[in-house]
């Protein structure tokens, strides 16, 4: 068991001296592949800030429900009360009449109208604010389930535009998926014809380890380490690639974002997309090495 | 050891190599496959290293038919045999060592065990000293020395030639031949395929001569007088 690892070992290292003698091709073979692999992670980063741009953006879920004049302030605070302990919703506030009222008065805009006024017009309210697990279903059903009730005037709840942007970021992420099979698949045929033009260099050592007796698993190993190199190679280049850009592009975009409104918390290459990265250029390299080493490697047959 | 119980093997095209021919090796042996080009000598030397298969007849190898061996097994055989070749076959790219140090390699020696018998192969065949050379910067008698060294390297049973002087001068050739008797003497079963008829007779052992893909003749000839030193017991 040892030995066997010894001898992977020797393999890995030996494919990565094989590369190192030959820098200027492994140069850019790894180039090729880092931009490969740097442009849909660095997508998925995008969309991964702006989901959280979204949620931070959770205020304006808030919706207000104003209650049928003539309901007391007791009923609106037991209503409230209720709600408040549904899954949906975190927390309910009630604005009670007169409260809403000193808030316009002291809005000079408003202030002299209201003072005309001898009796409040305004209601009392349930100021809502939905769990951030809700769904802009949950939240529809909610609204028509409040809209029935008697004490209810209306409720005001604007799903619409979030929904909206629910789906654009289901399309980017979606987009983004697409893209890096694409060029995952890119990768793969990069790693594969780089590996077959090795495997033809190398067609009079393949001879002769074969006359030798080599196995077909010997002959092959140092291919698919090669071409294992070249993904893992290519991810860390992905990686910094990927950081250099968010240096560069994250401090206009939280300026951006600050001017919407939003909380912004930052991009950044989490751990999961690093795994990603690395593991989609191995897992790419690895397979694009065996499909050409499935192809070209069993024709090399000792001729003497 | 090895026997050809009458081997025919057809090439694409339908040239006949070797018709009927039968042939046993037994351990020990010193045999020397003689004829022109094209009798088949090398034919026989392709089917013993499966490098082709007997079209028809009988390859036994310890009682085994290997003209049936499946193709996956091919490598584990051909590490049993050693094989020596005109061109010798050595990687450019690599030193005398690293040459012969490659049947160990595939079969997975440690590295200390390979060092040792890589050092002890080249020993034998005096160059020592030019381990760490490319093989382009050897002459061709050295160049087919370290040939012969990757070919016993792995202590093989048998050791397989191909006109393993064909390149070479007189003397030089007969200094090849000589390492070869060493290693039979020895115990290594020589099986050598050579076109110089006055070579092989110098060195003695069986004669197997063909002729148009068949067996002609055998003759048994005694070694000429030659020096026995330096090889040690293996």
């Amino acid at each position: 068991m040892k030995a066997v690892l010894v001898r992977h070992l020797q393999n890995a290292l030996g494919a990565l001296g094989q590369l190192s003698r030959q820098p200027v091709s492994t140069a850019l073979t790894i180039a090729v592949i880092g931009i490969a692999l740097a442009l849909p992670a660095g997508l998925q980063v995008l969309v991964q800030g702006a989901q959280r741009f979204a949620g931070s953006w959770q205020e304006i879920r808030d919706f207000s429900v104003y209650l049928r004049p003539g309901t007391t302030l007791a009923q609106a605070k037991a209503l409230a009360e209720e709600l408040g302990k549904r899954a949906v919703i975190e927390e309910v506030r009630v604005i009670a009449a007169n409260e809403a009222l000193a808030d316009f008065r002291a809005d000079p805009a408003f202030g002299d109208a209201l003072r005309v006024l001898e009796d409040n017009p305004l209601p009392h309210t349930l100021v809502i604010r939905p769990d951030a697990a809700a769904t802009t279903t949950d939240l529809d059903a909610l609204r028509s389930e409040l809209s029935a009730r008697d004490d209810v005037d209306l409720v005001q709840l604007d799903t619409q535009w979030l929904s909206r942007l629910a789906a654009i970021l289901d399309l980017v992420r979606r987009g983004v998926w697409f893209t890096a099979v694409l060029l995952a698949g890119a990768v793969i045929v990069i790693v594969g014809n780089t590996i077959r033009l090795d495997i033809q260099n190398r067609r009079r050592e393949i001879e002769v380890s074969k006359l030798l007796g080599a196995s077909d698993a010997f002959v092959r190993r140092p291919f698919l380490y090669i071409g294992a190199w070249y993904g893992i190679l290519g991810g860390l280049l992905a990686v910094v690639v990927l950081s250099l850009g968010l240096l560069l592009l994250g401090g206009p975009l939280s300026r951006l974002l600050a001017l919407y409104g939003g909380q912004f918390t930052g991009f950044g290459v989490d751990l999961a997309t690093i795994v990603l990265v690395f593991g989609g250029g191995l897992l790419a390299g690895w397979a694009g090495a065996w499909v050409a080493v499935a192809r070209h490697l069993s024709a090399i047959e000792p001729r003497v | 050891m090895i026997q050809l119980d009458r081997v025919t093997k057809l090439y694409r095209g339908g040239r006949e190599a070797l018709r009927d021919v039968s042939l046993d090796i037994n351990p020990g042996d010193m045999i020397f496959l003689t004829g022109h080009s094209g009798a088949g000598k090398s034919t026989i030397l392709k089917l013993i290293a499966l490098i082709e298969r007997p079209t028809r007849g009988q390859l036994l190898v310890d009682g085994r038919n290997i003209g049936r061996l499946p193709s996956g097994d091919i490598p584990a055989y051909r590490r049993q045999i050693g094989m020596v070749f005109q061109d010798h076959k050595l990687l450019e790219d690599r030193s005398a060592f690293d040459n012969v140090a490659l049947p160990l390699v595939i079969a997975g020696l440690t590295r200390r065990e390979t060092d040792k018998r890589v050092r002890a192969a080249l020993d034998q065949v005096g160059l020592l000293g030019k381990e760490r050379q490319s093989p382009a910067t050897l002459s061709a008698g050295e160049q087919q020395r370290v040939g012969i060294a990757r070919a016993v390297v792995a202590r093989p049973r048998l050791l397989i030639a191909d006109e393993p002087t064909g390149n070479l001068d007189g003397e030089l050739s007969m200094e090849i031949m000589q390492l070869f008797r060493r290693f039979n003497q020895v115990g290594v079963t020589m099986l050598i395929a050579t076109h110089d008829l006055a070579l092989a007779g110098r060195i003695g052992g069986r004669h197997v001569v063909l002729s148009q893909g068949e067996l002609a003749r055998e003759e048994t000839s005694v070694a000429a007088p030659q020096p026995a030193a330096g090889v040690r017991s293996r």
